[in-house]
């Protein structure tokens, strides 16, 4: 497995009479482009996010932690970071748990068919998050909505909303695709890992008379720990990064209650020119994405030495 | 019905529930593009009861799908093409090459894998916006590239390190040099690496919103995400067309998906996430 994991190993040799500088003309044209147009914007939002500036002015001004200062006492900011953890919980937490849930119910025998389910389980992940918004929000319309529709034809007519509209229920609502988003990456991953745990040890732990639960937490999960790491990795990144389906569901709304990090960078950067403030924000967002990968790499890495 | 079917049935029965969970917005979607507004309103998951393309069209010419098709398939082109290229070269000179200081490079090409497009939008837009570049094809390829040759370079180094050494001493004393040992000897090796890396660079670009939102004003210049956004803005009660826009939108990705499945899953599985 790579991918997150990716580590550096050297040790190719040189020819007799190659130049030891041979890989760096191989490299110039990729670092090259990678340098001017990711790295070192990178280290410019860096610093814009100590000047107080609007993007056009001559006038830039060196404010030092000015902008983070008056980040952590501004309520829309806390409101934002505070609904991605929200996020982390229906984008990462719950299909991180449904799919441990369905691969347990999986485990023993390989499933004639299963590739076909696989497939379908993935379809989310490939169909672009504007055209899940639009599904969505059709889906909670609260006129013609499926979900509305359907709660009448039950019997539970009281428990319609106006989800995407209603203070209450528009960041729940919202999450909750995104729990429809991962938690099929989440099982494939996991059912995935489930085939390496050899069977054997399955058959030595009912022999020993552990039952399925115990079986669960001793075997499946411990043997699933770095696609778990994935799995944490990828779904938070994507809560921590929610853009692209706030904006065509909510656009932030109602009032700030679905407002989150990507999308204040984006309106206090691109909407309203301000550019250092908005540098700030994608800072604290990026340290925070790396320190989480950082850290979950950490935990994982005592198993992890295969390359995919 | 034997033992088997008695401990599978069960297990199907959940695997379609959660499935049908996944499927029946999707495919409601698919069915409102073909219907009547009123039709969708009263058996949103049926089939048409008379199939129209109407939808389609009024969509694709009516409302610029056209346009926005061009232009992210352009764009999605000129992507994946230049990535998957510099990435092979770059991932050669990590995996098989002498390099001074590859311990530096390569944490500093990782890095641009992990940090979100967030860190790179606002100096861009700035730039772009300075040199003229904004609403042009080249303020959202170059970006683009960028990013995704730094996932490239990572994914195809971690191919060519593993490459079998006999294979490539072998091609060395027949007297080839190190890029005909590229081309001719491990390219057709990486083909897996290779398809691998360009699903997944192809449905990044083809779906990127944020960079192309900000990078493009005029309607003319949209890819297909941002048309999309701003055709729901403006057609917000009318649901079967916004439903085909939708599908125009998804139909490529999805059709690459199904074609070549095990690349995408094994590049996913892996934990392919865009920085």
């Amino acid at each position: 497995m790579s991918g997150l994991f990716f580590k550096m190993t050297t040790g190719n040799h040189i020819y007799p009479g190659e130049s030891r500088w041979k890989g760096l003309l191989y490299l110039l044209p990729a670092l090259l482009i990678y340098l001017l147009f990711t790295f070192i914007p990178i280290l410019e939002t860096f610093r814009a996010s100590f000047y107080d500036w609007n993007g056009f002015s001559e006038a830039r001004s060196f404010i030092g932690l000015g902008n983070y200062i008056s980040l952590f006492s501004d309520s829309l900011f806390l409101k934002a970071i505070t609904n991605n953890l929200v996020f982390i919980i229906f984008y990462s937490i719950i299909p991180i748990l449904i799919g441990l849930m369905l691969s347990a119910l999986l485990t023993g025998q390989p499933i004639p068919g299963f590739s076909f389910f696989r497939t379908l389980y993935f379809l989310p992940q490939v169909i672009s998050m504007v055209v899940v918004g639009v599904i969505w929000r059709w889906m909670f319309n609260p006129v013609s909505g499926p979900i509305n529709q359907f709660l009448s034809l039950i019997g539970l007519g009281q428990f319609q909303q106006a989800w995407l509209g209603s203070f209450q229920y528009a960041l729940p609502a919202v999450g909750s695709i995104g729990t429809w988003v991962q938690y099929g990456f989440c099982m494939v991953l996991f059912l995935a890992g489930i085939q390496r745990i050899p069977l054997e040890y399955y058959e030595a732990a009912s022999l020993d008379g552990a039952n399925a639960f115990k079986q669960f937490v001793y075997i499946t999960v411990p043997g699933l720990k770095s696609e778990i790491g994935v799995a944490m990795i990828t779904t938070m990144i994507a809560a921590l990064r929610v853009f692209d389906l706030i904006y065509s569901t909510t656009r932030g709304g109602p009032g700030d209650s679905t407002l989150v990090t990507g999308f204040l960078i984006y309106r206090s950067a691109i909407l309203n020119n301000r550019i250092g403030y908005g540098a700030a924000i994608a800072m604290v967002l990026t340290l925070i994405i790396l320190a989480l990968s950082f850290l979950i790499r950490r935990l994982m890495s005592e198993k992890h030495g295969e390359q995919a | 019905m034997s033992i088997r079917w008695k401990r599978l049935l069960p297990r199907y029965l959940v695997l379609t529930v959660f499935m049908l969970i996944v499927l029946l917005p999707v495919w409601g979607m698919l069915m409102s593009a073909f219907k009547s507004d009123t039709q969708i309103a009263s058996s949103p998951f049926s089939l048409p009861e008379t199939w129209t393309l109407e939808n389609f069209q009024q969509a694709w010419t009516v409302g610029k799908f056209n346009v926005f098709f061009k232009n992210s398939v352009i764009v999605t082109t000129v992507v994946v093409v230049s990535s998957v290229f510099l990435s092979t070269l770059s991932g050669y000179a990590f995996g098989q090459l002498p390099m001074p200081g590859k311990n530096l490079l390569f944490p500093l090409m990782l890095l641009g894998y992990m940090v979100p497009f967030e860190a790179v939008i606002i100096p861009l837009y700035n730039w772009m916006d300075t040199l003229g570049l904004r609403n042009t094809y080249w303020a959202m390829i170059l970006p683009q590239i960028g990013l995704s040759v730094s996932f490239g370079t990572l994914w195809m180094s971690s191919f060519f390190e593993n490459a079998p050494k006999e294979l490539v001493d072998a091609a060395t004393i027949d007297g080839c040099n190190r890029w005909q040992t590229l081309w001719q000897i491990l390219w057709p090796l990486a083909r897996p690496a290779t398809t691998t890396l360009v699903v997944l660079i192809f449905m990044w670009t083809w779906n990127e919103f944020l960079l192309a939102l900000v990078m493009v004003q005029t309607e003319a210049m949209r890819t297909l995400p941002v048309g999309l956004a701003f055709f729901q803005g403006k057609y917000t009660s009318n649901l079967s067309l916004m439903a085909a826009g939708a599908i125009i939108v998804a139909l490529p990705t999805v059709l690459i998906y199904i074609l070549f499945q095990r690349f995408f899953i094994r590049g996913m599985l892996g934990g392919a996430i865009k920085g």
